[in-house]
């Protein structure tokens, strides 16, 4: 029998039924065998209570031949003994099996970082005596940021022990911002709830988002979305993209105090998110994306706004990548600073345009195409080397131009279509089926996994954010720097609190 | 060196709103909605019935806008009944003026329930610190988004700060998560005498879309008297700046 049920990004949900249970110990042989090659990596891995039982589900991507490979294996829901900790040999598995642990008391053997995720609310860890690794030495001192932070940004606890200035180990503690959105997804029978929810999850992402919820829904009904609403949901998440990356690309500047990078790019964000406004009536794209239709099509006059304002702010963005390119002072704090070689990289599983800027290529727009990727543009992918703040910067540099590049290629030839489908928040969804929403958020690999009961009401959602793989990537960054630049470390990778902690 | 920056600079040119008093956004922009009341209340009713946050009752006839998301799905169920303007003039001093029924035209801001000392003290100058509790950093984003190059509310004297004890008040976004519930707390004490509260966004108001969940702790909004509410998922820039500057006695609406 095969080892794992094989589909890609394209096709409808799997039964359950069909999905192959192994023993834990050929999977874990598997998996250690497979992830040991670049090709493959977790999308997701996750355990759900299935009567009496624990099972165990295992979303494998083969980058190389565009699958989605799924398997998984069973334990009594009360069993006690332990399980071999794959994280012990592919340090990639970490975020999944501490949720694992965290969510059912599962306890995996010899797990190298037994350290909780989330610290929800309800388990008997307490987020205020979380016990922060710590070194001793006369000539060490610890610096606690957090849970609050200076700026006006999400909560997260971070601990510096540094010798003098230089870094020698960062821990990061999350779980502040955890509400509870998986349980309230499954919580609700109400898809324009839980589309809402989905695009509430990280709201800086809302429309990959709700791009994700709205595919995995679509794959349960198997039923594909119409050309014309694939394309304005791409034009949407390239808007998405667009607007992110120039943000960052402005909190980089303000940070080494280059002023006028920094208002430029507050200018062009702006630009940026009031065209997603005038499309659709909100900055961040709520209320854009549904599942099987949309309440605002694109009409012509908007396809001209959207054309217009997207050459204008590539224009200008254009520029601030020049000048930044062309001021030493600039390259000098940015270059060799906050490096993850391309090793660390993939080990420690890191997705996204973090791990492009490192050398790694993953990017489901290539790996995995759905929607527009998958029928119009073959997507390649901007890969840099160096790893540093530099790469990641030119990184959102490089994806600005490109997806404003694809926006006017998407639009130029687009006829608004004259019978958009509406959303549709009633039709029926295969039962005992499990459907994967996999999309290239501006961060990374975003993947949310629907699961149905036996009437087709969603019994488990599952969300994996990219800054779930790649926080420990921040961590790594900042080891041998000064104190002083983790500012720009930390923005230059730009992660997720809320679609961490969910 | 000099030649990219001289680019850069002629195409920025002059970005900020001249007039924060006087500002009109997009047609599309979803703001305060409008109310009608008509003989068949059945789309109403189907409205209220898929409403994510429970913001819409039919029988009496209301939207509290401390709940809605402003997604818009009941405009398009009940377009006799409700619409949706681009007024952005939404914040109010009292959390029952965020219920609209039909016939209302404006929020009431209520200047009535703003503490005296708020204007005489803070009509000047405003220091505040913003926690996120829980927030999906939306809000964060579109606080963030009022000192900007193009908003520019700190030319009124309105700005964030990095400690609480440099701050007149709190913004608090999102539901409150048990998790920051402590941290909250320890921050609000920090602020000196006297302060304000501003809860801004859904989340903050009512617990928005989280209001049900058990990893949220309302108590907070329970032991303390919030001194602004905020609409709005995420709020837009121009809902804070119009609400604070009604708090503070700088407008009238």
């Amino acid at each position: 029998m095969a080892r794992y049920l094989t589909t890609d990004n394209t096709s409808p949900a799997v039964p359950l039924a069909d999905i192959p249970e192994l023993p834990y110990g050929e999977l874990y042989d598997d998996l250690a065998d497979r992830l040991a090659q670049e090709r493959y990596h977790l999308a997701h891995y996750f355990a759900r209570e299935e009567g009496e039982r624990l099972r165990f589900y295992v979303i494998l991507l083969d980058d190389a031949d565009h699958k989605i490979l799924v398997s998984s294996f069973a334990m009594g829901y009360h069993d006690e003994a332990p399980l071999p900790s794959l994280t012990a040999l592919r340090p990639a598995a970490h975020p999944f099996e501490r949720d694992i642990a965290e969510r059912y008391g599962v306890r995996f053997d010899s797990m190298p970082w037994d350290k909780p995720l989330r610290l929800p609310a309800d388990r008997r860890a307490n987020i205020t005596n979380y016990p922060f690794y710590t070194i001793e030495g006369d000539s060490l001192h610890e610096v606690n940021v957090g849970p609050i932070h200076a700026g006006i940004i999400e909560p997260g606890a971070f601990r510096f022990i540094c010798n003098g200035e230089t870094v020698l180990h960062l821990e990061i503690a999350l779980g502040y911002q955890h509400r509870g959105v998986e349980k309230l997804m499954a919580a609700t029978g109400n898809r324009l709830r839980q589309s809402v929810l989905a695009e509430s999850i990280a709201g800086d992402t809302a429309v990959a988002g709700a791009t994700a919820f709205a595919e995995a829904v679509e794959k349960l009904a198997a039923l594909a979305a119409p050309e014309a609403l694939v394309t304005e949901r791409a034009v949407a998440l390239e808007l998405e993209r667009m607007a992110m990356h120039i943000a960052d690309t402005g909190a980089l500047s303000m940070d080494v105090g280059y002023q006028l990078g920094q208002v430029a790019c507050e200018a062009l964000r702006t630009m940026t998110i009031n065209t997603t406004q005038a499309w659709c009536g909100n900055r961040f794209g709520k209320g854009l994306v549904r599942p099987f239709g949309t309440n605002k099509p694109l009409t012509a006059e908007k396809v001209a706004m959207i054309r217009r304002n997207v050459a204008e702010i590539a224009r200008r963005y254009n520029e601030v990548r020049q000048d930044i390119k062309s001021s030493p002072t600039l390259l000098a704090r940015y270059e060799q600073c906050g490096v993850v070689p391309r090793a660390e990289m993939l080990r420690i599983g890191g997705v996204g345009m973090a791990a492009r800027a490192s050398g790694v290529e993953r990017d489901l727009r290539v790996s995995h195409p759905s929607g527009i990727f998958a029928r119009g543009i073959a997507h390649e992918s901007i890969v840099k080397r160096h790893g540093d703040v530099m790469a990641r910067l030119m990184m959102r540099c490089r994806e600005v131009l490109q997806s404003a590049e694809y926006i006017d290629r998407m639009l130029e030839s687009y006829a608004p279509a004259a019978q958009m489908p509406r959303p549709d928040y009633e039709r029926g969804l295969a039962p005992d089926s499990l459907a994967v929403g996999l999309v290239e958020a501006w961060r990374g690999e975003l993947c949310h996994v629907a699961v149905t009961d036996d009437r087709g009401r969603i019994a488990d959602y599952r969300v994996k954010d990219p800054s779930l793989h790649n926080w420990l990537a921040l961590a790594l960054a900042v080891r041998g720097e000064g104190i002083s630049d983790f500012p720009i470390c930390n923005k230059s990778f730009n992660l997720s609190y809320c679609g961490h902690d969910l | 060196m000099i030649l990219p920056k001289i680019k850069v600079l002629r195409s920025h040119g002059t970005q900020y709103i001249p007039d924060l008093k006087n500002v009109t956004l997009t047609d599309e922009f979803r703001g305060r909605p409008e109310l009608t009341a008509t003989d068949d209340m059945s789309d109403v009713e189907a409205a209220a019935a898929i409403c994510p946050t429970r913001a819409i009752t039919a029988a009496p006839f209301t939207l509290d806008l401390g709940r809605c998301l402003f997604c818009g799905e009941c405009a398009l169920r009940a377009p006799r009944n409700i619409r949706f303007t681009n007024d952005y003039r939404m914040g109010s001093a009292s959390r029952e003026a965020l219920v609209v029924r039909p016939g209302d035209t404006a929020i009431a801001f209520r200047h009535d329930c703003v503490r005296e000392e708020i204007p005489r003290l803070f009509g000047h100058a405003l220091k505040l610190r913003q926690v996120s509790a829980g927030g999906d950093a939306s809000c964060e984003m579109e606080l963030n988004a009022t000192g900007n190059v193009n908003f520019d509310f700190g030319r009124y004297g309105v700005d964030f700060t990095a400690s609480p004890r440099h701050a007149d008040g709190v913004v608090i976004t999102g539901p409150v998560s048990c998790n920051m519930a402590a941290a909250l707390d320890i921050c609000y004490d920090a602020v000196p005498d006297p302060k304000i509260i501003v809860a801004c966004g859904a989340d903050a108001c009512s617990g928005g879309l989280f209001a049900e969940s058990r990893a949220v702790d309302r108590s907070f909004f329970e032991r303390h008297r919030v001194d602004l509410w905020l609409p709005g998922a995420p709020t837009h820039p121009m809902v804070f700046i119009e609400g604070i500057m009604n708090l503070t006695g700088r407008c009238r609406r």
